[in-house]
């Protein structure tokens, strides 16, 4: 309802009392905050749930691929032992494909004026990169629980680790996609598009996980190129996954993915805030 | 309205906004260069610049998403820098671009925003629903932003910035691409937080909508305040007024030009309407004598009006060129 007060002047009633309704609750604390940027990630999944489909597709084919096209020729023992060996791997390279998401996400945030609105308002401002990286967590989850039923599916079976080893296998591997999220993040903060975020974190991703044990077993490969297998942290972490899978882990492998995740988290986690609070 | 509801919103005297010297850069650009701003609590106060005048970078120091280099601000009593939060919790800021989630609907876009603002669920929800009807969105709530219009989405990116009414909103270039319509609900809604008590600085390049909504203005130009006043303050800096003259036989326009230069004293400039020209006029008094002049020249005038200079012309004579030249 609007009123003529002058030429062209108008007040609108129902607006002033809705604007003097508009008190100010008590800003919402770390927890509340980083919930309802969950809530908000939720509700994008809810409007494009291709977007879930998408990040699981490309493995799924790559675990057909691989097991049927080239595990005859890459392994011993055929398909079957070719499946054994790889699934783990390939499990943890979907999950490490989708943190990369979180910064692509990031990136388009800051292209539009969303940033800025979240940061203008007085919250604790890690929230608003925590929140999504919990509905992260959420996407690995699920993602691992379809790659793993795929899995069966085609034969595998797990070893003596049992159901208790595929889980913690996946707990892990979730700290580790955590952990490693932050560089994401702080990628996807400095960058000046979100195509630019794409292709670096493929440039890093790719050739860190063809370099690694994932496809093959690093004996079979020439000494300069297993000496770069043996320091890459991807290789740590798919021992420690295929480990707690197959009953074989040991507390030295499971403490070294874990110290590596660390360091990323405390590289990354403060350079990405002091981004985020400084960002032009 | 009530008496108190013009009150100053930061319950206590003294300025809004009182930023002094403020300086950031941009590698080689100079975005502000030394800006002194005043802002008085109450009322609309118009920021007013070509592109790239450094409009946005003011805005975003102002509302603490932008370090200055060089210079300090105090918004509301806090300052920018020792007190960000504090400075967050009494305003919002409307960016010049969208600053919603294109893939939400308009409600849910309230509703996070209320629940990041510390309502509940349900009073987020209650909210946001009172936000949309006001603002005219009730039938669109539930559709994806990425679907609205121009306008719609303007209006929801302001109503993004009154889930809580703040004491001081910034509105970056809010009518900048709408259409008439849509740029007088915005106006409406300006008006209305302005009754309601909060102070509002808006930004932009329409000289005629500084003038109508604005209560002061501030002209800046690469990176500085060039002029601040009233608008009618500064209107009446640039002269007293402008001659404006129709020529009945654009054949004629040379002659009168001719005739009126000599009888002002004063540049005459030819508009781009064939018959038309104007004249800076610091006396009224021989503004009739020249029209007289004229009359006897044997030059009939079709239209003649004297009046007060527009922003457009102040804009050219405090700058040297016109907002519209740089804009385009
Ligand atoms: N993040 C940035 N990086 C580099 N240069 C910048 C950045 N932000 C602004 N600038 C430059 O600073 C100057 C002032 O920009 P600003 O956006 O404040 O102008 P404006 O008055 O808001 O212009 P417009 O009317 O186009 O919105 C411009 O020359 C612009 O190119
Ligand atoms: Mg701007």
């Amino acid at each position: 309802m609007t009123t003529d007060l002058a030429a062209g002047e108008a007040i609108d009633f129902e607006l002033l009392s809705v604007l003097d309704e508009g008190t100010r609750p008590r800003p919402a604390g770390r927890f509340s905050a980083s919930v309802s940027h969950l809530y908000r990630a939720a509700l994008r999944v809810k409007h494009s749930p291709a977007q879930i489909i998408d990040v699981t597709l490309f493995p799924a084919i790559m675990l057909l691929m691989f097991t049927f096209l080239f595990g005859g020729a890459l392994a011993e023992g055929g398909t079957g032992e070719y499946l054994q060996f790889f699934l783990p791997g390939v499990l943890v390279t979907t999950v490490l494909m989708i943190t990369m998401y979180v910064g692509m996400g990031l990136s388009s945030d800051a292209e539009k004026g969303v940033f800025d609105r979240f940061r203008s308002l007085p919250l604790w401002r890690p929230a608003a990169i925590v929140g999504p990286l919990l509905a992260d967590a959420a996407r690995y989850t699920a993602a691992s629980i379809m790659m793993l039923s795929f899995g069966f599916v085609l034969g595998y079976r797990p070893g003596p680790g049992g159901a208790a080893g595929i889980a913690l296998a996946v707990l892990l591997l979730i700290v580790c996609a955590f952990c490693m999220s932050w560089l994401w993040t702080l990628l996807g903060l400095v960058a000046r598009s979100e195509r630019t975020v794409t292709t670096a974190s493929m440039t890093i991703l790719m050739p860190l996980t063809f370099t690694s044990n994932v496809y093959v077993d690093p004996s079979t490969m020439p000494g300069w190129l297993q000496a770069f297998v043996g320091v890459n942290p991807i290789s740590h972490l798919v021992t420690a996954v295929r480990g707690l899978m197959g009953g074989t882990v040991t507390t030295g492998q499971i403490g070294l993915v874990l110290a590596e995740a660390a360091l990323v988290l405390a590289v990354f986690g403060p350079l990405t805030m002091r981004v985020y609070r400084r960002r032009n | 309205m009530s008496g108190d509801a013009a009150r100053s919103p930061s319950g206590r005297d003294g300025p809004a906004i009182e930023a002094k010297g403020l300086v950031k850069t941009f590698g080689e650009t100079r975005a502000l260069d030394g800006l002194d701003l005043t802002v008085p609590a109450g009322g609309v106060y118009g920021v007013l610049g070509p592109n790239g005048a450094g409009k946005t970078t003011a805005l975003r120091i102002l509302s603490t998403l932008l370090r200055p280099d060089g210079g300090t601000a105090r918004v509301l009593g806090h300052d920018v820098l020792a007190d960000a939060d504090g400075v967050r919790r009494r305003i919002s800021l409307t960016g010049q671009f969208a600053s919603v989630d294109e893939e939400l609907t308009g409600r849910e876009n309230l509703i996070l925003l209320g629940r990041l603002l510390g309502f509940r669920h349900a009073d987020a929800a209650a909210r946001a629903r009172r936000l949309l009807t006001a603002i005219d969105l009730a039938d669109a709530a539930d559709r994806q932003a990425k679907t609205y219009s121009g306008g719609m989405r303007r209006r929801l990116d302001i109503a993004a910035g009154i889930v809580v009414t703040p004491d001081l909103m910034f509105l970056d270039e809010p009518t900048t691409g709408l259409d008439p319509r849509s740029r007088n609900q915005v106006w409406t809604i300006v008006r209305a937080l302005v009754a309601r008590g909060t102070t509002v600085v808006l930004t932009t390049q329409y000289l005629d909508e500084a003038d109508q909504l604005a209560d002061r203005i501030a002209v800046i130009d690469h990176g500085r305040v060039i002029a601040e006043g009233t608008p009618g303050e500064l209107k009446a800096s640039v002269g007293s007024g402008i001659l404006r003259v129709r020529v009945q036989d654009p054949a004629q326009r040379f002659e009168a030009v001719r005739v009126l230069t000599r009888a002002l004293d004063a540049d005459v400039q030819v508009e781009s309407d064939p018959s038309a020209l104007t004249v800076r006029v610091d006396d009224s008094e021989r503004s009739v004598q020249a029209l007289a002049e004229l009359n006897r020249s044997g030059i009939a005038t079709a239209q003649f009006a004297l009046g007060q200079p527009t922003l457009d012309e102040v804009f050219l004579a405090l700058t040297g060129h016109s907002v519209k030249e740089v804009a385009a």
